[in-house]
């Protein structure tokens, strides 16, 4: 899922059209590696290493030229190391994934457990507009499904609409969009949750402190997303504002609607990133066609930023190696395996000389990584928040959607090697993390208390 | 304790971390099954009969015991096989990660979630407000709990080492040895809330299997004696 852009899309709609509701929506995100390889893409180019098996990357001529003479040889030989090198480090990266996506699940069930706010029914967002009070079991079903419709449809044409952006060169209203809606995710909903934190610890702010410290931490939030910062800092930042949109679905969703909308959402993920028609599909093509890095406020990236300053002048002939990374593009939501150059070279970070690209200040580096689309992170939250929220079975239901989640997300990044597309995250992970989810609630959690209350140990 | 062996022997490589995690699941989707089966058992059966209830109960946990064993089994297979694939893959033609590494990382998945189920309800419930035993259980139940669940992880970590052993040098006995431990353990808990009677044998049976799983990794007295002694 592309994910990554859609969340953007969707909030700034609805942060324009209906600023009274909290229109948490998130567009459906798949989890395009490619988004912010595309944005990466585009310095990336010089670097970019032919390798990588992933079709996207065109690494065109600039990279050609840089490494020029030793690029070719070393292709060839290089071949299969290269595929060695992706599943050997592989697990590398399968850890930089985890550990964010981890954090993510940490802040959300920490917040779910602690403050009542987002566990209590406030009303439903305007995308859900069927309730779920209803007496019966039918209705309720019934209303959840037409909930999922609605708001699957308001994603998809959101999508839509964000593509013929892209497509049509609307770089500017494209950024415009972005820029609001990632400012009402730093700002509205950060002084909602501080507060709501604050109320729960019965602990008094004055409001200038207030303003001041959202003011401060909102500013600093812009600028690291959408513009340089340091890496850690930025991934925290994406870590935060996707705890914060899967807070408040899981506030404004209605019970079952969640879990359809959990279901409709991955098997929507599934063909708008396969199919060739789909949406995301056409984004991630477009973006590489184009060498265009794909909008950085979109997408979770681990990989390293290095700015020239360390470099070595005799970079050349690394560089290639460094980029093997191979961004597949604006993706939003591929996984993007990281081209995996020679794995000494991949060791060094050199900067990679572009020369032909940038001034050599400029450069930046960027070491392999794998990219993952914002979205997954929300869902997959989502997914963790409510079971959280409203499992029986507590901490053991909520363990177990994490383990779940958790081995889907290897799954995924396995196929990404073998694979080297972009590929949707969310399917399997959130498919294994609702089977886990009911089965546990229903069945694991009578077992294991009545063997708890017998202290019977298996 | 198994959170530190955590961190001090398993953080540091990734793919420990992901045999780890699969270790976890292993055992969630053996606990899974085992508990659908109890499940049905106990819909299908008489819920005021106290006795048949006890007994079903007794019948769950054996059967989860089985089942636990016999994922291990399948999660060794699985784990021989990516081995065979780590070392086509690697450059020097040898595996980043010896199969005694995995299997004492399988265990160590395996205990942690089996020691997380057992115990992150009580400890959830311990931050709450409330007396311990106030019923007329034993006052005991918490730390018995805790040394129980410890046990059990520290014994899943050497069972694995021992099964995984036992399956690479197609020892059956050894096998047999570890699901009869297991057995035996879990029917010791039974004797609750007696807990001499669970918990002692269950530390000596600890200190069994880990001095086994020792040797078989290649330690010896004299590798003890000078680790202790801090020679080099």
């Amino acid at each position: 899922m592309i994910t990554f852009m859609n969340n953007s899309d969707s909030e700034e709609e609805p942060c324009n059209e209906r600023t009274s509701l909290m229109s948490a929506e998130s567009p459906p995100v798949p989890s395009y590696q490619d988004g912010p390889q595309a944005s990466e893409g585009g310095e990336a180019q010089a670097h970019r290493k032919r390798r990588a098996g992933s079709s996207r990357g065109p690494n065109n001529v600039a990279g050609g030229e840089m490494s020029g003479s030793g690029v070719p040889v070393r292709e060839s030989a290089l071949e299969n190391e290269e595929e060695e090198l992706t599943l050997k480090y592989g697990a590398k990266h399968v850890i930089m994934l985890f550990v964010p996506v981890t954090l993510c699940m940490i802040v959300v069930v920490a917040t779910i457990k602690s403050v009542r706010f987002y566990t209590e029914k406030n009303g439903q967002l305007i995308y859900t507009p069927f309730s779920e009070d209803t007496p019966s079991v039918g209705q309720r079903l019934l209303n959840s499904v037409l909930n999922t419709i609605v708001m699957i449809s308001v994603i998809i044409v959101m999508t839509v609409f964000l593509v013929l952006l892209y497509k049509y060169r609307c770089y500017k209203f494209i950024h415009g969009w972005l820029i609001l809606s990632s400012l009402m995710l730093l700002f509205l909903f950060t002084y909602i949750y501080l507060g709501e934190v604050l109320k729960t610890y019965n602990v008094a702010m004055d409001y200038p402190t207030l303003f001041i410290v959202i003011w401060n931490f909102g500013a600093v939030g812009m600028i690291c997303i959408h513009w340089k910062g340091p890496l850690q800092l930025q991934q925290a930042y994406l870590i935060m504002i996707s705890a914060l949109m899967a807070l408040v679905f899981i506030k404004y969703l209605p019970e079952w609607s969640a879990w359809v909308i959990l279901g409709a959402i991955s098997i929507y993920d599934l063909m708008a990133v396969l199919c060739p028609k789909g949406p995301l599909r056409m984004l991630v093509e477009t973006a590489q066609e184009r060498n265009e890095p794909i909008f950085p406020a979109l997408i979770y990236s681990s990989a390293m930023m290095w700015t020239v300053g360390m470099a070595k002048p005799d970079t050349a002939a690394r560089g290639p190696s460094q980029q093997t990374w191979d961004a597949a593009e604006d993706g939003r939501e591929h996984l993007r395996s990281p081209s995996h150059a020679e794995s000494q070279m991949s060791e060094t970070r050199s900067p990679v000389p572009t020369r032909p690209v940038s001034s050599l200040e400029e450069l930046e580096e960027e070491e392999r990584g794998v990219k993952l689309g914002l979205g997954d992170f929300i869902f997959y939250s989502v997914l963790v928040g409510k079971a959280a929220a409203t499992a029986s079975g507590d901490w053991n239901t909520t363990l177990a959607c994490f383990v779940a989640i958790l081995i889907g997300l290897c799954l995924t990044l396995l196929l990404l090697a073998v694979f080297k597309k972009a590929l949707p995250a969310l399917p399997i992970s959130i498919t294994f993390g609702l089977i886990f989810y009911f089965s546990t609630d229903n069945l694991v959690r009578p077992f294991m208390d009545t063997l708890a209350s017998h202290q019977l140990y298996i | 304790p198994a959170f530190g062996l955590f961190i001090f022997t398993i953080a540091r490589d990734p793919l420990r971390i992901i045999i780890l995690i699969a270790g976890a699941f292993f055992w969630l989707v053996s606990l899974l099954l085992s508990s659908l089966i109890w499940f049905i058992a106990v819909k299908a059966s008489d819920p005021q009969d106290e006795r048949l209830q006890k007994g079903l109960l007794i019948f769950g946990v054996m059967f989860s015991v089985l089942l636990q064993e016999a994922f291990r089994f399948l999660y060794y297979k699985l784990l021989r096989k990516a081995i065979e694939g780590l070392v086509a893959l690697s450059e020097d033609g040898c595996s980043p990660i010896s199969i005694q590494q995995m299997a004492y990382v399988a265990g160590v998945g395996f205990g942690l979630m089996s020691g997380a189920f057992s115990m992150i309800n009580l400890l959830a419930d311990a931050l709450g407000p409330g007396t311990v035993g106030i019923h007329g259980d034993s006052q005991l139940y918490f730390l018995t709990s805790a040394f129980m669940t410890m046990v059990l992880i520290f014994l899943h970590t050497f069972w694995g080492i021992l099964f995984f052993h036992g399956c690479e040098h197609r020892r059956w006995w050894e096998i047999a040895a570890v699901v009869v431990m297991h057995l035996t353990v879990s029917g010791l808990s039974f004797c609750n809330p007696l807990y001499v009677g669970s918990l002692v044998p269950s530390y000596l049976l600890m200190a069994a299997a880990a001095a086994w799983a020792y040797l078989l990794s290649g330690g010896s007295a004299q590798n003890l004696r000078r680790f202790l002694l801090c020679k080099c």
